[in-house]
């Protein structure tokens, strides 16, 4: 899975881009309580969405850089919502990490099928994921429609 | 010429002085004429005075010379004419019937050594026939006993066995498989609305097509691959597949071939049937509790990595670490609670140890007798519900009860334990108690049940956790007692019907259908008596199904191979929609009340017609019957398309100077017992009885044949009504 968060313990880190919409969506609170406290203190703009479909509502509105995604949500799982995201031009090129608890092969082709640039299982390290936000926030937008 | 008995004999008697009288008259006649006219004139001169004198002694002479000889004559005759026909009429008799007189050995030496031949043969004949018959007895009492056999064997068996001929019709089936098929096979509604058990319209029967209840291109692939692995030569061919029932079961079918002999041509199939919609119902569940059991863990874990990667930070204020430090706490006790909730489930799916359900008194009788025989002690039963079933191993178990029983008693040292079992229900489960006196014999007990029980190493705790049970040595609370309690679980619903004897015996098979060939079942040049017939009668609440009458009742039972299958019939109240008018409840009795909440005519025909799918048709005065079904066909969805026989028609062929071919007037002639009559399964039966006995006689005039059939009763008077 090439995709998939590789990071080697003191890999350069690459610069925040201070400000950057970033949106974690997950039906788990307690997840969320920790994604959003790390994501503000490294300095970025964190939208919150609970389910599904509140999610994609939230891209198409407030247009983050950058989604955490989970793909089991009520309603609307995340592999629902990063279709709908890849096929609506106003905000394709939105960077997405799928977070998810599924751990099979079969799950994680699905993810990436799905148009996800990254897919995390469930548990990970947030000093990883950060830094791989960070990484993907840095590469120049995939596209090419601005972001 | 030959001549009436007795003639012959009187002819002779007759003959020597008729024969004499001729001469004497012949002799004169020749001697007057050769005299000249003197010599004669003084011849009858001569002898005119003698035959006046001696006349009378001279026909008297005559007289008597005829009697003797013809007496004489007479004899002979008998002896050497009448002797040797006698003897040929009673050689030809007894040539017919083995168990004529035997020839009379009369008359000269030849014809009575002839005689004492003649009946030496027939007693040869006799015995070999006697023979014969004994040796046919015997290998039928062998066949019959070998059927028996077989039939206790299948309906013993646990499995649902049925067995069909190359063509897919069922000749063989076993009593779980009857009930499988009728519990999973059965259309909802229609015939479950049956007047009583074994009524209504099994999915299954003698004779019937598999297809019926299997999808054809299921089997026909299962076959292909039997056939394949055959030619592959595999030694034991065999294909097995799900089929989905209408009701939604999954059914997994095992279908190997029959064989006359190892390697030999396929003459059938076997099929063995499992309902696994629970067990894959639990798999799936089981497949489910892991998969939720696995993300969620990965959830709990990753919020919980997550929270003690933020409480890392070292400039974390008092309130947010108290903040993640309550995100892990939560997530601890999350998960906690799944991981019971997924034990729980997984306990619930039981062990996959094969159990056997059995009841609790049963257990406990066997167990007691074991523990008795093995330490010594009686043991009491009293305490145990006579209701309780339980689905166990039956062998481990007891033998795990009288190892802990032998245990027990060494540690009492020769005193009576004062053993009991007790057998209570616990919640979905059941509690199993082997108690006994004196708790302080139990002071090693705890070790008891992992302390194996004999060269297998197998031990008591073993023997539960094949159960998916616990177990634990309990001292009471007052007194001294104690006792191993056995947390078991209990058989599922429906054990009862499992268990019940009734229905397990006889096992239905018809061996003959081997032999049906395999062309078109309802081809018209299949001899009747080879075909499968569906005998059926209605009741209805008028004579005009064009007029608005509608059908009250349907009834039929089915005739394979000459056999009138009683155990197969269908028998359904239909609510007509309409009301039942008086008169013809003085007929057929069905009152408004018994129709009601009976299912409608479009429910029952396709139930119906599933029951007699593939067969004939047959009713007396049918066409009746057929303008009913025939007006039903677009509601139903269903038509009626087979070959239609009429017992009416036929018997007119049968008898044709008789007047009536009423029901009771043929059954009458043809010696059919009528009960019954009336209701639509009576008269169903009474007609299928009328159709066997006609076979032969319309045999008899040259119609075998189904095609034969059908084309002279066209041509026949009754065939001209019209309704």
């Amino acid at each position: 899975m090439d995709r998939e968060i590789a990071m080697e313990p003191g890999a350069h880190p690459a610069p925040c881009p201070q400000g950057a919409k970033v949106l974690i969506a997950d039906d788990e609170p307690n997840i969320v309580i920790s994604l959003e406290f790390m994501m503000k203190r490294e300095g970025f703009a964190v939208l919150v969405a609970r389910d599904g479909r509140e999610a994609l509502e939230t891209i198409r509105r407030e247009h983050p850089r950058l989604v955490l995604l989970d793909a089991t949500m009520p309603g609307m799982s995340g592999f629902d919502v990063c279709e709908a995201v890849r096929a609506d031009a106003e905000v394709r090129a939105t960077r997405i990490v799928m977070l998810t608890a599924k751990g099979r092969e079969t799950d994680m082709a699905r993810g990436v099928g799905a148009g996800a640039d990254a897919y995390v299982t469930k548990p990970f390290s947030t000093r990883e994921l950060m830094q791989k936000v960070k990484d993907m926030l840095a590469e120049p937008p995939a596209g090419s429609l601005p972001a | 010429m030959k001549l009436p008995r007795g003639t012959g004999a009187v002819l002779a008697m007759l003959l020597p002085g008729l024969a004499l009288a001729l001469w004497l008259v012949l002799g004169a006649g020749f001697l007057l004429m050769a005299l000249d006219g003197d010599a004669r004139t003084a011849l009858l001169g001569a002898l005119a005075p003698v035959a006046e004198s001696h006349g009378m002694v001279l026909v008297l002479w005559w007289v008597l010379f005829s009697a003797g000889a013809g007496l004489l004559a007479r004899r002979f005759y008998v002896a050497h004419a009448e002797a040797p026909a006698r003897l040929a009429d009673a050689a030809r008799v007894l040539a017919g019937d083995p168990a004529a007189p035997p020839v009379p050995a009369t008359g000269p030496a030849g014809l009575k050594a002839l005689g004492e031949v003649v009946n030496d043969l027939a007693a040869q004949r006799r015995a070999l026939q006697d023979d014969m018959a004994r040796l046919v007895a015997e290998a039928s009492r062998d066949v019959a006993f070998q059927r028996d056999q077989l039939a206790a064997l299948m309906a013993e068996l646990e499995q649902s066995v049925v067995v069909l001929n190359l063509e897919g019709r069922i000749l063989l089936y076993n009593a779980r498989a009857r009930t499988l098929f009728r519990r999973l096979f059965r259309a909802p509604g229609s015939a479950a609305g049956g007047t009583g058990e074994g009524v209504g319209a099994d999915p299954i029967g003698l004779g019937r097509s598999i297809h019926t209840v299997i999808d054809r291109a299921l089997m026909d692939h299962a076959r292909e691959t039997v056939e394949r692995l055959m030619g592959r030569g595999e030694a034991r061919p065999s294909a097995r597949f799900v089929t989905t029932t209408p009701l939604g079961h999954l059914v997994r079918v095992l279908l190997a071939p029959v064989r006359a002999e190892a390697g030999g041509a396929v003459t059938g199939f076997v099929l063995l049937l499992d309902d696994i919609t629970d067990e894959y119902e639990a798999r799936a569940r089981q497949d489910r509790t892991l998969i939720d059991l696995n993300e969620s863990a990965r959830a709990s874990l990753a919020a919980m990595q997550a929270a003690l990667d933020m409480l890392d930070y070292p400039d974390l204020d008092a309130p947010d670490r108290e903040r993640f430090q309550a995100v892990v706490r939560d997530e601890v006790m999350g998960l906690g609670t799944r991981l019971s909730l997924a034990a729980d489930a997984s306990s619930d799916l039981g062990s996959r140890w094969p159990l056997q359900d059995m009841l609790g008194a049963d257990l406990a009788a066997a167990a007691a007798r074991r523990i008795a025989a093995d330490t010594g002690h009686a043991v009491a039963t009293d305490a145990v519900d006579a209701d309780i079933w339980l689905s166990v191993d039956s062998f481990a178990l007891i033998g795990a009860l009288a190892f802990l029983a032998a245990r027990v008693a060494e540690a009492e040292g020769g005193a009576d334990p004062a053993f009991a079992l007790r057998l209570a229900p616990a919640g979905g489960r059941v509690h199993l108690d082997l108690a006994f006196a004196d708790a302080h014999a139990a002071a090693g007990g705890a070790g008891w049940p992992g302390a194996p029980m004999g060269a297998s190493q197998l031990c008591v705790r073993d023997v539960v956790e094949r159960h998916g049970g616990e177990l634990w040595l309990e001292r009471a609370r007052s007194g001294s007692g104690a006792c191993f309690r056995f947390l078991l679980p209990a058989a599922s619903e429906g054990h009862a019907e499992a268990a019940a004897p009734a229905e397990s015996r006889p096992a239905y098979f018809d061996f003959d259908l081997f032999a049906a060939s395999a062309g078109s079942h309802a081809s018209d040049d299949r001899l009747l008596s080879e075909l499968a017939y569906t005998v059926f009668d209605t009741e209805t609440t008028g004579l005009d199904p064009a007029g608005g009458d509608e059908i009250l009742q349907i009834g039929a039972t089915r005739i394979v191979n000459g056999r009138i299958l009683s155990s197969e019939c269908f028998d359904q109240l239909v609510d007509p929609g309409r009301s039942i008018p008086e008169a013809g409840i003085a007929v057929h009795g069905i009152r408004p009340e018994m129709v009601r909440g009976k299912p409608r005519i479009g429910e029952v025909l396709p139930a119906f017609h599933a029951f007699a799918a593939e067969t004939v048709l047959v009713g007396h005065n049918v066409a009746f019957d057929m303008r009913f079904l025939t007006l039903k066909e677009q509601a139903s969805g269903v038509a009626f398309d087979q070959p239609v026989l009429d017992t009416l028609l036929l018997a007119g062929l049968a008898h044709p100077g008789e007047e009536s071919h009423s029901m009771e007037a043929i059954a009458g002639r043809l010696g059919v017992t009528v009960s019954g009559r009336h209701t639509a399964l009576g008269d169903a039966l009474v007609t299928a009885d009328i159709f066997l006995k006609l076979l032969p006689l319309l045999r008899a005039r040259g119609i075998r044949t189904l095609g034969e059939a059908r084309a002279a009763a066209a041509t026949s008077y009754y065939a001209k009504l019209k309704y």
